[in-house]
């Protein structure tokens, strides 16, 4: 289980969240929703540990602060190859690419990360592997011989965040507006996986987004709104189907 | 550096030689023991020669070779070389007496480094300069024999020089003469070592010729001297060096490398030098192509406290292609000065230069190169792209391109890019769980991607694997 108290983030000095607490629990799928500048991304980075978004320290000095548990392991002081070894995977918005580094390489790298000491696939047994699993996706899987999301399309970088999450196997995966710039036959082969794979392996899926289409195939079981760094609401799905009628200017 | 200048005033019989008394000068008594000494006199070139029992035009040569060496300035430009003892130097040591170091004298982290890369035991010991031989006769006699039977000619320069002096002298010096730069006329003249190799017309040899399996006849000398002949329409990929760290107290590599590629040959030639940081490495390498030919010298720069290296292409027949692909790595301490050169002497003729560097921990990185395209190389095309890769802020990477065009009808190219690892590329390949320098040698790794590639399978798993040992060292 993922759980966040009372989460602040600052930002270049200014604070960002401003008290943040949620619950997700293993298997369970969360949507975040909140107008541009909310600061749902921040919640996004902050969780995976970028140096950029610090966490605001309690003023009790004494208390050990505890503002994100994964697991039952505090990840407040852990670096994002430390939160990520405990289970925390992050599927970006706006992925990095990486020239030269293949993406087999790099995924094979990952699975001997995630599978150590000789378990789990042989390299030419994982490579079948993953073309069958890019398939699924709908992912080229002439890709996979190309750099790291080097020339990918908006689309197929998504897919291969996605692919990424199979291979890694998280715990708790937060998909940071996943769908943003994605037609709606990707959207859908997205979403769909990610609802299958939560299931099945009972993953915690935390998915920020703008937009009501993605839970469409990605349910949510529980709704919350973020406005100006606080939560203001949370409710069912209903909620997601509502806002996007009604915009957020209601949610106070 | 400045002791050289006035060099006229310290020994006038330097300067008094001349040929026609040479031979009477040049028989030893038969019993005459080489006792190698620092420094470098007219005796030693002479006796270095004497040794090797050598033609007399070889001896003539040499002696000149010195004469210039005295006469030429130091480089103007690239790295410092102030720290070069020209007379702290053996010159030439008889294999035989070359005296083994001993084990515990080889440092901790080069040890280190060949335990983490895997290198056999007997390896180690070669590449650690403990020992002067290395026990490769199965490996390379059969190779040899197989090669002979193609009509290839593959052994050492010294021996060539015996075996063939018509072939040798036809060649040697005939690309890179003994005035070309003070290194050269030190190669020429105090030269030891290297490779020779001629293959016949259509001769395709399909495997790599490797300096590596014929390391025990002193190959990785200071002052070796390669000969390439590829006749017309062969091919030969010949490589030098290895990835793994060399250890060695001879502070000065000065190497010189001909190559002539035939009409319609093609040569490679792959170097990955990876001397220990104490070694000064000034090389002259330059192949000259004929019409349709191609040459692609594959230059890897990992080691040495200081490189200058420039492999050139003289592009002297229609249609000939020259590819310089360049890596250099410079740490702490190091100066890469690399690049390559191209000259368009015909017409159509094309040439490509790719170099990437990377430098980190305070160390320098410079792509030093020309292109030039004289009148008649009508319709040529040039590119060249540099790419510099700085890890930290105490480091340096310098682009210094010459370009002298003098025919109208030519395109040339220039790409340059100078980028530092990005906080987002890291947080990006950490979040997946990969420690910092982890990250790194993946950001790296891909950097060089594509010339590794073109790297024989075992280089560049090696390459790939230093790389990565050289973070964890500048991270943790």
């Amino acid at each position: 289980m993922m759980k966040i108290t009372n989460l602040r983030v600052n930002v270049g000095g200014k604070e960002i969240l401003k008290g943040v607490g949620l619950e997700v629990k293993p298997g369970e799928v969360v949507a975040v929703m909140g107008p541009n500048g909310s600061g749902k991304s921040t919640l996004a980075f902050a969780l995976a540990g970028h140096p950029k978004y610090e966490i605001v320290k309690s003023k009790n000095s004494k208390v050990k602060s505890k503002n994100i548990e994964l697991g039952g392991k505090v990840l407040d002081e852990m670096s994002p190859d430390e939160r990520a070894n405990e289970g925390l995977f992050l599927a970006n918005q706006y992925p990095v690419a990486i020239s030269g580094l293949t993406v087999n390489s790099f995924l094979y790298q990952l699975y001997k990360k995630r599978n150590p000491e000789g378990k789990g696939m042989k390299l030419i047994e994982f490579r079948a592997w993953i073309e069958k699993q890019a398939e699924l996706l709908e992912l080229n899987p002439d890709l996979l011989k190309r750099g790291l999301n080097d020339g990918f399309s908006g689309g197929e970088k998504k897919k291969l965040e996605i692919l990424q999450l199979i291979v890694f196997n998280p715990k708790q995966v937060i998909l940071d507006e996943i769908d943003s710039g994605l037609d709606v036959d990707a959207l859908k082969r997205i979403a769909k996986t990610v609802a299958l794979v939560a299931k099945q392996r009972k993953i915690g899926v935390l998915v920020i987004t703008h937009y009501n289409r993605i839970l469409k195939y990605l349910i949510p079981d529980r709704v919350i709104v973020l406005k100006g760094g606080l939560i203001v609401r949370s409710g069912t799905g209903e909620l997601a189907v509502k806002i996007e009628k009604d915009g957020y200017k209601n949610e106070n | 550096m400045t002791r050289f200048a006035p060099i006229k005033d310290t020994k006038p019989e330097d300067t008094n030689y001349s040929p026609g008394e040479y031979k009477y000068g040049f028989s030893m008594p038969e019993n005459y023991v080489f006792k190698a000494e620092r420094g470098l006199n007219e005796k030693v070139v002479r006796m270095i020669s004497a040794m090797k029992k050598e033609p007399l035009w070889m001896a003539e040569y040499r002696l000149h070779a010195y004469k210039l060496f005295l006469d030429k300035p130091m480089p103007d430009f690239g790295a410092d070389l102030s720290g070069i003892d020209f007379d702290n130097i053996f010159y030439y040591i008889k294999p035989s007496e070359r005296t083994e170091k001993k084990w515990e004298d080889v440092p901790a982290d080069i040890k280190n480094t060949y335990d983490r890369l895997g290198i056999p035991e007997a390896e180690k010991q070669y590449l650690g300069g403990v020992k002067a031989q290395y026990e490769s006769e199965v490996v390379y006699g059969s190779l040899i024999n197989r090669l002979s039977d193609m009509g290839i000619i593959f052994c050492g320069m010294d021996e060539a020089l015996i075996k063939y002096p018509e072939l040798v002298k036809e060649y040697f010096g005939k690309i890179i003469p003994s005035a070309d730069n003070k290194f050269a006329a030190l190669n020429s003249a105090v030269w030891s070592g290297g490779s020779f190799i001629y293959v016949p017309k259509g001769v395709k040899v399909d495997l790599p010729l490797q300096a590596y399996f014929r390391i025990n006849s002193a190959n990785m000398g200071q002052f070796e001297r390669t000969l390439i002949i590829v006749d017309e329409g062969a091919y030969v990929h010949y490589v030098e060096g290895c990835t793994a760290p060399i250890y060695t107290t001879d502070s000065l590599h000065s190497a010189v490398v001909e190559i002539f590629v035939k009409k319609n040959a093609r040569c490679r030639y792959t170097t990955i030098q990876n001397w220990s940081t104490n070694v000064y490495n000034l090389v002259t390498k330059r192949a000259r192509v004929e019409e349709d030919g191609v040459m692609e010298w594959i230059d890897g720069n990992l080691g040495s406290k200081v490189t200058m290296k420039y492999p050139a292409v003289f592009l002297v027949g229609k249609r000939a292609h020259g590819e310089i692909l360049s890596v250099a790595v410079a740490g702490n301490g190091q100066h890469q000065d690399a690049g390559g050169k191209c000259v368009h002497l015909a017409s159509d003729t094309t040439s490509r230069i790719i170099s990437k560097s990377i430098s980190l921990r305070g160390g320098r990185a410079s792509y030093r190169g020309l292109i030039r395209m004289n009148k008649g190389a009508s319709n040529s095309r040039s590119k060249v792209v540099c790419d510099a890769l700085i890890l930290d802020k105490t480091s340096r990477s310098d682009t210094y391109p010459v370009n002298k065009i003098d025919e109208n009808n030519v395109v040339l190219e220039h790409e340059a890019t100078v980028s530092k690892i990005g906080e987002e590329q890291l947080f990006y390949l950490m979040s997946r769980g990969f420690e910092e320098h982890e990250a790194e040698a993946m950001i790296v790794n891909g950097f060089i991607e594509p010339i590794v590639k073109e790297l024989p399978m075992e280089y560049s798993l090696e390459l790939n694997r230093l790389i990565n040992l050289q973070m964890e060292g500048s991270v943790g």
